[in-house]
């Protein structure tokens, strides 16, 4: 027993990124005591893409804020890296469904606001910015006002300013909901190429089960009210991912599967 | 598409009419001429006496006449409007931040300011001649209280527009209560901001010069009442126009003001993918 928590230290690479035990989250309205979370155990490995799905109101938003440490947790421990998250952690990057940019910034101003903030080397981040700017194909936009671009443009470069200084994590709310779909398939796309090109843990919170899959290494199912770990689901598809891969049957198992479990939860609802 | 613009414009060339000036200029600027002819015509036609309605020509020539004392009392009533203004830029804006980050502060002080507007402020200006006397302070202390309500009102509507995702944001960067103060909830509020300044500029001139009608020896709310009580309509008419143009003026600066500090809501311009 002692041997094997030795060696669970020694290999320090081994030990998850992310450290979800217990954690629990109640909020406090006049109506009484609202369960957003309840008893939250998870592991997520350094590296790894794993999406957080479940229908509306089962608190996955809520896990997020909990990890970013914008919301304090009520019960359990969260820690990220070494770090006990007791406060806001700007260690992360993070995309919400709006793209909250600035108005009064163009694009790679609204990207600088990171190193202006951060204090970090005006010079480097600008060639950061622009770099990520040209993996999105946003290179011509740099000095584009958000009046000025369309709302998939606009969440592009929202996920650049995320990305400027390079995060080891990177937690994502829901950033593609407000999108058309053929927009969305485009950002998923650029998303993965980001993810393959920066080295980091992306936690994604989506309501979208063919978008859970496309995206992720494991997607984890929340049951709604109050929110829990339903079930974790490994997904063995290759990397890269192509748009083509949607319509193959290792796929199809995949969000059939993920479909019949919601069916159980009593997300959704046919006729016999 | 640009051939076809080509094609489709060339035949559509006129040779320039002359009348085409004409044109050029605001259709309200022509509106504004009829009506001073007709002004012109309908007083010499009936006759009014001039010291009822005075035609525009006699306006124009009293204003000439009278410029050099048009001007010095223009100019007292001016360095009370924007003597008053600045006042209230410094009173008001300050306020609404303390209204916006002090919970305290809001349910304290706000309510009071918006029942306090129900307070008609000419009906308190006598009071204020009373206690400041007949010189400079009391024209300020009632441009002040006019002008700066909807400065107050529209900086915190302003402050308290960030989303709350943008404060998130704020926060998720590690900025500090300043920087999310002075590079997110500051710039997103100046276009609030300069909504209320504009407003202001209107009401501390009607301040000024109501603050002049009450008890004054100079400016021109002054003239306009000297000119009264002499049956002077002309002259009063010639006031009239020169605070008219102080507050258009005014208007104006500040509108330019804020198409260079919020460039960003001025030019509404839409790009698609």
């Amino acid at each position: 027993m002692n041997d094997m928590s030795l060696n669970l230290e020694a290999a320090s690479s081994v030990k998850p990124h992310i450290r979800i035990s217990r954690v629990s989250k109640t909020f406090k309205t006049r109506k009484g005591d609202v369960h957003a979370l309840d008893d939250i155990d998870l592991n997520i490995k350094r590296g790894e893409f794993v999406s957080i799905l479940g229908p509306s109101g089962c608190g996955k938003s809520t896990l997020m804020m909990l990890l970013a440490g914008l919301t304090p947790y009520s019960k359990g421990r969260i820690e990220v890296g070494e770090k006990l998250i007791q406060g806001p952690n700007p260690e992360g990057g993070i995309v919400f469904q709006q793209d909250v940019l600035l108005e009064w910034r163009t694009a790679l101003q609204n990207i600088m606001m990171q190193a202006e903030i951060r204090k970090l080397p005006i010079e480097a981040a600008k060639a950061r910015a622009r770099e990520l700017l040209e993996m999105v194909s946003l290179g011509d936009f740099e000095n584009a006002y958000p009046k000025e671009l369309s709302g998939g443009m606009r969440q592009r470069v929202s996920i650049c300013r995320a990305l400027l200084h390079r995060p080891p994590l990177l937690l994502m709310d829901e950033p593609f909901g407000a999108l058309d779909a053929m927009t969305r398939d485009q950002l998923q796309l650029d998303l993965l190429r980001l993810c393959r090109d920066n080295e980091m843990t992306v936690m994604f919170i989506t309501h979208s089960i063919a978008e859970a899959v496309f995206l992720s290494d494991r997607v984890v199912v929340m049951s709604p009210r109050p929110g829990r770990v339903e079930r974790i689901i490994d997904i063995d598809l290759p990397r890269p991912r192509r748009l083509a891969m949607r319509e193959e049957p290792q796929f199809t198992a995949y969000t059939r599967e993920l479909t019949e479990i919601f069916k159980t939860l009593g997300v959704f609802r046919e006729e016999v | 598409m640009a051939a076809i613009t080509d094609v489709e414009t060339e035949p559509r060339v006129r040779r320039p009419s002359p009348l085409r000036f004409l044109g050029r200029v605001s259709p309200a600027f022509w509106t504004l001429i009829i009506l001073l002819i007709l002004w012109e015509l309908s007083v010499h036609i009936t006759q009014v006496p001039i010291y009822i309605l005075p035609p525009p020509t006699a306006i124009v020539k009293e204003m000439i006449a009278y410029w050099p004392r048009l001007m010095y009392n223009g100019g007292i009533t001016l360095s009370e409007v924007l003597i008053g203004f600045l006042f209230s830029i410094l009173v008001g804006v300050p306020l609404a931040i303390l209204i916006t980050y002090s919970r305290v502060a809001e349910r304290a002080i706000y309510p009071i300011i918006v029942a306090s507007q129900t307070i008609p402020k000419v009906a308190i200006a006598p009071l204020l001649m009373a206690w400041f006397g007949y010189g400079l302070t009391p024209k300020i202390v009632i441009v002040v209280l006019l002008s700066f309500f909807p400065i107050v009102i529209n900086s915190v509507v302003g402050l308290k527009a960030s989303s709350a995702e943008m404060l998130y944001l704020a926060q998720s960067m590690g900025a500090s209560g300043w920087q999310t103060f002075w590079k997110f909830r500051l710039p997103q509020a100046l276009p609030y901001i300069f909504a209320g300044l504009k407003l202001a500029t209107v009401l501390s001139v009607i301040g000024a010069v109501v603050a002049e009608f009450i008890g004054a020896d100079q400016g021109l709310g002054y003239v306009i009442t000297v000119s009264g009580s002499s049956f002077n309509i002309t002259r009063q008419f010639a006031a009239i126009i020169v605070i008219s143009a102080i507050g258009m003026l005014f208007f104006a600066a500040i509108e330019a003001l804020e198409r260079f500090v919020v460039p960003w809501k001025a030019n509404p311009i839409v790009a698609s993918e």
